[in-house]
């Protein structure tokens, strides 16, 4: 599995990438084997202030709907809209192609709070 | 965590699924294959080619004995009495005194007498009501354990199938089905599915299983045959309208309401649920079982409630992506004026209104099924 480690993870299979004062957030490649097939991703538009650990979006995959968290509180600062026509892309590049929303960070302590990449791999261990 | 794992049956397929790197999760007290490559590719692999689908977890039930026939004709709605010629193959619901729904199953007619094969979720229940109203001249036999099942289904499925099994199985109409050979090693070789793509489902003696497996699978190369988990078996299902028990139909409806009045056979001889079912029909139905298209791409998931102008008018029973529509696709119970195809609804999804039209059902028409609802010849 991959579990990039220059990124910070949630419980809730989602990754932050910090750059500058704004993190950019998508779900991990475990996150997306569990959904299947995504279909739609249901993202706020920019300029939505977000708080953390309230959902401010959800994906539908083919069999199921999981919401997204916001990892840390914010405002929306970008949304990844080449996912309206190509939502696939969070499965074949959940770390790359597959982001969905840049959020200018509040209070970056929240930030350090995130999981680690060793973190997150030891929740996936207890997983399997 | 809890080891819930190990509770699990596994059907004879199991080592061929681990093979093939399935994604496997529990169901109805089986594990099995949800999907493979993805529920898209799957999808439309059956819709263009051909595909495979483990349904072991199926339940079957066979019923022997001077009473089989007329008992199994008291059993469920739709007539599948001594008039049957042999190897047809009829779908009915089997209904409650009330006339709510037990379960769908598909009965064959063989010799003096039916095989019933019924939904893995409801075998126990099933076996237990079947039991319960037996004449003494009817044995009722649980064959569950001893079957295995695999669905070949797709465009190309007679060809697959028809190098295994020769002309006898190119011969059949859908919904007619006969069976391979004799004693413990018999196979039934039968046109039906869940998919509508032409297709077969064969019951096999599940210490065949695997070589049955292996043979469709060589049969299948030239055509690209892949396996299909039970992800796709519910996007395929879904588009022809078929219902699902548990979701579209239950104890709470009644074949009418659920679209199923052509499996209603009230002017057979007497059956379990006929007094209460033609009383509905006298009344009339209140709410009907009708598919929609929706608008955009989210999915209307089981139990969103469905609107006209602002109004409540029903709830949705199953929802996914339909996959060959290109929109979303969703069956549902309504009412009034909307309960009719063309109608403009809105599905509530966690707050939105989806804007979507009430299609009749089948929502997908271009399958290579020959026909949507197979009927007892006339």
């Amino acid at each position: 599995m991959n579990v990039p480690k220059d990124l910070r993870y949630t419980k809730e299979h989602e990754w932050i990438r910090s750059a500058g004062g704004e993190v950019e957030v998508g779900i991990t490649e475990y996150a997306q084997g569990e959904l299947g097939d995504v279909i739609f991703v249901d993202l706020p538009p920019v300029g939505t202030k977000v708080v953390a650990m309230k959902t401010f979006g959800s994906i539908d995959a083919v069999k199921t709907v999981s919401d997204l968290f916001a990892p840390v509180a914010g405002e929306i600062m970008a949304v990844n809209d080449t996912l309206k026509e190509n939502p696939a892309l969070v499965n074949q590049s959940p770390y790359e192609k597959g982001w969905m929303v840049r959020i200018r960070v509040e209070n970056p302590a929240e930030v350090g709070a995130l999981l680690t990449s060793d973190d997150y791999e030891k929740l996936l261990g207890a997983h399997a | 965590m809890l080891d819930t794992a190990t509770a699990l049956k596994r059907t004879p397929f199991h080592p061929r699924h681990v093979a093939a790197g399935a994604k496997l999760v529990p169901f109805a007290g089986h594990e099995m294959p949800i999907q493979y490559e993805g529920i898209l590719t799957e999808h439309r692999t059956v819709r263009a080619g051909v595909g495979v689908f483990d349904v072991s977890h199926m339940g079957e039930i066979r019923l022997r004995g001077p009473g089989a026939i007329a008992y199994a004709n008291r059993l469920v709605t739709n007539e599948v009495g001594p008039t049957l010629p042999e190897g047809k193959v009829v779908y009915s619901p089997m209904c409650l005194e009330h006339g709510g729904i037990v379960d769908d199953l598909l009965v064959y007619a063989f010799g003096s007498e039916r095989y019933l094969v019924v939904n893995a979720s409801n075998f126990d229940k099933d076996f237990a009501w079947i039991k319960q109203h037996a004449p003494a001249d009817v044995e009722v036999i649980d064959e569950n354990a001893k079957t295995a099942q695999l669905a070949v289904q797709g465009p190309r499925a007679e060809e697959v199938v028809g190098s295994i099994y020769g002309d006898r199985a190119r011969a059949l109409a859908f919904y007619e089905a006969y069976v391979d050979g004799t004693g413990d090693g018999a196979t039934i070789v039968s046109r039906t599915g869940y998919t509508g793509e032409d297709g077969f489902e064969l019951y096999v003696p599940a210490a065949r299983a695997l070589e049955v497996w292996d043979r469709v699978f060589a049969a299948g190369a030239s055509y690209g045959i892949r396996p299909i988990g039970l992800g796709a078996r519910d996007t395929l299902r879904l588009e022809m309208g078929y219902c699902l028990y548990g979701n579209d139909i239950d104890e709470t409806t009644n074949p009418l309401e659920a679209g199923l009045a052509w499996t209603v056979r009230l002017e057979k001889s007497d059956f379990i649920g006929r007094e209460a079912l033609l009383k509905a029909k006298e009344v009339g139905v209140k709410r009907r079982l009708l598919g929609l298209i929706l608008e955009g791409a989210r999915i209307g998931r089981p139990g969103f409630e469905v609107e006209a102008q602002g109004q409540r008018v029903g709830t949705v029973s199953s929802g996914t992506m339909g996959i060959s529509i290109g929109r979303p696709v969703a069956m549902a119970y309504l009412e009034g004026d909307a309960a009719r195809a063309g109608a403009r609804v809105d599905v509530v999804a966690r707050g939105d209104r989806i804007p979507a039209v009430v299609s009749g059902r089948p929502m997908y028409t271009h399958g290579s099924v020959r026909s949507p609802k197979p009927r007892r010849p006339q």
